[in-house]
């Protein structure tokens, strides 16, 4: 054979090899529903990820990005969002994106049956196509959180074309415009992306396919890491970082949550409330948050990976009221005001889930609060049931966690806000509602830093949540992989990612 | 349940044995002289004495906690080392005998107050009672196990009492079909007919006469069944329905430590050597109790 | 026989229906409603609202099931809540999975439980006797997903020899499917290996003692013709047909296995419904494996009948 020939066979081999390159990604659980409008987990926002682009993004530092949207204006009143559109950019089957798709995407959001995102995009009243290329979202009140809620699925762009064609089942066969395209799904094995090739950004992306497989057991997900079947994981056990970071054979990252990990506890939500003197009495509260050492905790239950906090965003984050430190533990105070109460020994039921992860937390709490006088009593339940029963009422002290929103009022308006949906404690405040909607509505970071300030103070008054933690998101990889960036929403962003 | 001919040759020694001595005499020397059946029984009795005495054998509380020996090796204090929150995994062994062995016992109690009387109507009133009952046999049978103990004990609710109820009302339907199966070879016996000739009443004739002769298939099929159980325990324990934090079982303890096999092997090793022990000393006695109580299996 | 196979399939009705009773009422009954979990973080009460309406949760049961029962007979088994799949579908696909690993199982299951049945048959009370107990027995006395997560530490992290977890088809790739299979397939194996064990020691040691094994004997055949062309022969119908009816126990077993070691059978399907509360998928599901080891049970009977004569006066 002719060496030239043998050469050129080489080159074309070698070029085919390092083209077709998949990534590998483990996912802790089986997305859902594969619809922006209908999906409500979690792991399936990191699918879509790759597959749907959104109007804008967050970057590491929570800063609202371009993405779909190149720029954005408000009005002078802050009532009108107005939108210029990256021009060229095409859905996966071809069709244009412009202002027409936003405006049907928008509605659909807001209109499709069962949509999760209605709720979301519920000062939107309307959208204008202002010509082709420039969008404008019209609000019922200026609503500050609108950027980041369009840096999630609400903002998440499907062509009108196959979702009209689709009307009941998109999910199935979704067509966005993101990075990679819809292949294929089998429930529980795996969901597999090939590259789009006309994606706007085509210069970043590295790999000609994605596939995202569920293991979720995380020593068997880390198992399939280090045996070289995966090449990315997320949500690596903390349990498991000392010896990966000791081998040295895998890559590392980490970077703290936008959400929190806490205990709410019924002070209102049901006349259980009034039973038990945790729900009774703020200062058996105060006794319960004094008798635990965050630090502590974060130690024996987390395996140090995660950053004490005593508020609904964590300490590093700009809108964390300063004036409402991290209280130290202090045994002594709260036996003091457990006589001052009238109540020594206080006991109530602490509701748990049934992963390892609740029931170390829980036992690490039941055994510090022990020391005060507590009597907690850990009441092991399935989460589908807990949420029944919090949503009922039937419940004293609740752990419970929150994965997170970019804006600070994703973690507080459902909670605090008198009768929304999440507001399990029953607290119920005029001026905790009148604080809320003041925060969604004015648009400057300084004053509504100011606001939290003072509702920080308020929460941290009566308690009705005890925020304990934020969890550090964990993802191990391939030590070939370069371009990782460490995002706080915990997701995995393929532009730039690199093997 | 055998399709194929089967004669009982009497072999000569078994006949000088024979005289003079019960059946149920001659069935405990033959379990005695099955050593792999007699290492079980040992087995079993130490599990049962260490679950009976556990508080004066543990040396530490199972639930006392300790932040600065999380997770510690073996040594002379924690002679099998310590769990993820600082507890003494030989104590948590030790009490968490007490979980397992209940598991297995209470729930098998269970199946067999259920199963057994069930089984007795079936097979002795027959008819459409029997009729009926045979088919929602059939049909929990149908069901695999574990899908129906995860699904009762969903239902009732994560706690080791309540996977006990879940574990032996699915393990139910295989008694009432052995019950049921026995007493309607035993029914048409020559001496149950006597007895019915005599004139005794219907229950007398089932409790007095019948139930006792069933027995034996029953001992050997719950023996056995106490083995399944535990095994049970374990994998509802897997899916967070078994025994509850903080207390101990070796079910509870195995899923906790498969996340830390690599750093600290001893939470994983000591209770999972406890339940294969116990588990395979169940069966080992149930197999030999077979042989010993089987005239057939000489 | 007609007769006796009418008298079956009639049979078979209450059964089924006794099932779809069951596991209706075990689904329905979970605390927890379908619709706040399937309404996701957000718990939009909009949503909650919508969904209660969809699953007719504020109907009482009969009725519920009425409309279940109507959609089965009609060959609708409804739709995952989850991820809004059908249920046939999800059930089509995920058959050839499950097959595959019941089969290598069965497999792997008869090849180590009838050898040492035999040989705790024959040698019984001896030394290999005794060893063949223990090493079909200890399949059943590990839990198996312990047992599982043990040899994935061992295969595919410090050996590398296996595959983790993880599934793909052999019309894909036999080679990796096979790897990705074997341990699980093992793991549940062993434990049906125990079982069968049990009854080919039992058939064996019934036919050992036969009048026909006398006379073979006694025409001075040595013990391992005897043993191998003419008991082994007549035992091995009754354990296999046995063996048919482990298939339930294969089931159960798997449920386990398949969440360890992420193999996307029917036994994971299950569980993460259960937990889910996507009724629909459990219930569809369920139905099917039932009315499949009913089938099985019949054919096994009908096998029995055909081979004993005696039976079929």
């Amino acid at each position: 054979m002719n060496r030239k020939f043998v050469m050129a066979l080489g080159l074309a081999l070698a070029a085919s090899a390092s083209m077709a390159q998949t990534l590998r990604i483990g996912l802790a659980e089986d997305p859902d529903v594969l619809d922006p409008s209908l999906a409500r987990s979690f792991v399936g926002r990191i699918v879509f990820a790759s597959l749907c682009d959104k109007l804008v993004d967050i970057d590491e530092k929570l800063n609202i990005v371009p993405q779909l949207a190149t720029s954005w204006q408000w009005s002078a009143d802050n009532k009108a969002l107005t939108m210029k559109l990256r021009p060229g950019v095409t859905f996966h089957d071809g069709e244009k994106f412009d202002a027409a798709a936003v405006k049907y995407n928008i509605e659909r959001h807001k209109t499709i049956a069962g949509s999760n995102r209605r709720g979301e995009l519920l000062p939107v009243s309307s959208v204008d196509v202002v010509d082709d290329m420039t969008v404008r979202l019209n609000l019922s009140a200026p609503f500050s959180p609108l950027l980041t809620v369009l840096a999630d699925r609400a903002g998440m762009m499907v062509s009108p074309k196959a979702a009209q064609a689709n009307p009941t089942n998109f999910g199935a066969k979704p067509v966005c415009s993101g990075p990679f395209k819809f292949v294929e799904r089998i429930a529980q094995d795996k969901i597999t992306l090939e590259r789009y090739a006309n994606y706007w950004d085509k210069a970043n992306i590295h790999f000609d396919k994605v596939t995202f497989q569920p293991v979720v057991d995380s020593t068997v997900r880390l198992a399939n890491l280090k045996s070289g079947q995966l090449d990315f994981i997320e949500r690596v056990a903390p349990s498991d970082v000392a010896a990966i970071k000791k081998e040295g054979k895998l890559g590392l990252a980490r970077i703290t949550e936008l959400g929190y990990q806490g205990i709410t506890i019924n002070t209102g939500k049901s006349d259980l409330a009034q039973k038990n003197p945790l729900g009774r009495d703020p200062r058996v509260r105060e006794a319960f948050e004094l008798s635990l050492d965050r630090a502590g905790i974060v130690k024996v239950a987390m395996d140090g990976e995660a950053e004490p906090g005593n508020q609904w965003v964590s300490p590093g984050n700009a809108f964390y009221a300063k004036n409402v430190p991290i209280p130290k533990r202090d045994v002594a105070r709260a036996k003091q005001l457990l006589k001052e109460a009238g109540v020594p020994n206080p006991s109530f039921t602490l509701m748990t889930g049934t992963t390892s992860d609740a029931q170390r937390l829980a036992q690490v709490v039941q055994a510090m609060a022990k020391d005060a006088g507590f009597d907690v009593k850990i009441q092991s339940t399935e989460f589908a049931t807990s949420l029944n029963l919090a949503d009922k009422g039937q419940f004293e002290a609740y752990v419970l966690a929150w994965s997170g929103r970019a804006d600070p009022d994703g973690n507080l308006f459902s909670f605090h806000g008198c009768k929304q949906p999440l507001n399990y404690s029953g607290e119920c405040r005029a001026n905790w509602d009148e604080l809320l909607n003041r925060s969604r509505a004015t648009l400057d970071p300084k004053e509504r830093i100011k606001i939290f300030a003072t509702l920080a103070a308020e929460i941290e008054k009566e308690r009705p949540i005890i925020y304990l933690y934020h969890r550090n998101w964990l993802w191990a990889f391939n030590k070939k992989l370069t371009g990782m960036r460490t995002v706080p929403d915990g997701l995995i962003r393929v532009q730039g990612l690199k093997m | 349940m055998s399709a194929v001919n089967s004669v009982r040759p009497e072999p000569v020694e078994g006949l000088l044995e024979s005289r003079g001595t019960t059946p149920g005499r001659r069935a405990w020397r033959r379990l005695l002289r099955r050593r792999s059946a007699m290492l079980g029984l040992v087995i079993v009795i130490f599990f049962v004495l260490m679950a009976i005495f556990a508080p004066m054998v543990a040396p530490h509380d199972p639930v006392a906690t300790s932040w600065s020996a999380v997770r510690s090796a073996p040594s002379a204090e924690y002679l099998f080392g310590t769990d993820e929150i600082g507890r003494d995994v030989l104590s948590r062994v030790i009490w968490g005998s007490r979980a397992s062995l209940l598991a297995g016992l209470v729930s098998v109690c269970i199946s067999m107050a259920l199963g057994v009387p069930i089984g007795l109507v079936a097979g002795y009133v027959g008819g459409w009672a029997d009729g009926l009952i045979s088919r929602f046999t059939d049909a929990m049978l149908a069901v695999p196990f574990l899908i129906l103990a995860i699904a009762l004990a969903a239902f009732l609710g994560p706690s080791l009492t309540n996977a006990m109820i879940a574990i032996g009302v699915s393990a139910t339907p295989v008694f009432i079909r052995l019950t049921r199966a026995q007493v309607l070879a035993v029914k048409v016996e020559d001496f149950v007919e006597a007895a019915r000739a005599v004139g005794n009443p219907h229950w007398r004739i089932a409790l007095r006469h019948i139930l006792p002769n069933v027995l034996p298939p029953l001992i050997v099929q719950a023996t056995l069944a106490i083995a399944a159980a535990v095994i049970a325990e374990a994998s509802l324990s897997f899916l967070g329905l078994g025994q509850q934090p903080p207390a101990p079982s070796w079910g509870s303890m195995l899923n906790t430590a498969k996340n830390f096999v690599d750093q600290a092997p001893w939470m994983a090793i000591w209770p999972g050597l406890s339940i294969f022990l116990l588990v395979l000393s169940f069966n080992l006695l149930g197999d030999g109790l077979r042989d010993a109580l089987d005239p057939r299996h000489r | 026989m007609t007769q006796y196979l009418a008298k079956r399939l009639a049979a078979i009705l209450p059964t089924i229906f006794f099932v779809t009773v069951i596991i209706f009422t075990l689904q329905q009954l979970l605390p927890g409603d379908a619709a706040t979990i399937m309404a996701g973080e957000n718990q939009d009460p909009n949503v909650i609202a919508y969904l209660r309406q969809k699953l007719h949760l504020d109907e009482p049961i009969p009725v519920r099931y009425g409309y279940w029962i109507w959609g089965v007979l009609h060959g609708d088994l409804g739709e995952s809540l989850r991820i809004q799949e059908p249920v046939l579908g999800l059930i089509l696909q995920k058959l050839p999975v499950t097959l595959e690993l019941a089969a290598m199982a069965m497999l792997i299951a008869l090849v180590i439980g009838i050898p040492a049945g035999i040989v705790s048959a024959t040698a019984k009370d001896s030394v290999w006797d005794y060893a063949a107990n223990v090493v079909a027995l200890w399949g059943l006395s590990t839990p198996n997903f312990w047992l599982g997560i043990l040899m994935i530490l061992l295969f595919s992290v410090q050996l590398g020899w296996l595959p983790a977890s993880g599934y793909v088809s052999p019309f894909e790739d036999l080679q990796g499917n096979l790897a990705a299979m074997i341990m699980p397939a093992f793991v549940l194996g062993n434990a049906i290996a125990a079982l069968l064990m049990r009854h080919t020691r039992s058939a064996m040691l019934q036919v050992l003692n036969a009048d026909y094994v006398r006379t073979a004997r006694a025409k001075g055949l040595d013990e391992r013709t005897v043993v191998l062309k003419h008991a082994l022969r007549n035992a091995l119908t009754p354990i296999i047909t046995l063996g048919a009816l482990e298939f339930g126990t294969l089931l159960s077993g798997a449920v386990l296995t398949e969440q360890v070691f992420s193999i996307p059978g029917f036994g994971k399907l299950i569980v993460d419904a259960v937990f889910n509360r996507d009724y629909a998928v459990v219930q569809g599901v369920v139905l099917f494996t039932s009315t499949v080891y009913i089938v099985l049970n019949l054919l096994a009977d009908l096998a029995y009948f055909l081979v004993n004569p005696r039976m079929r006066g």
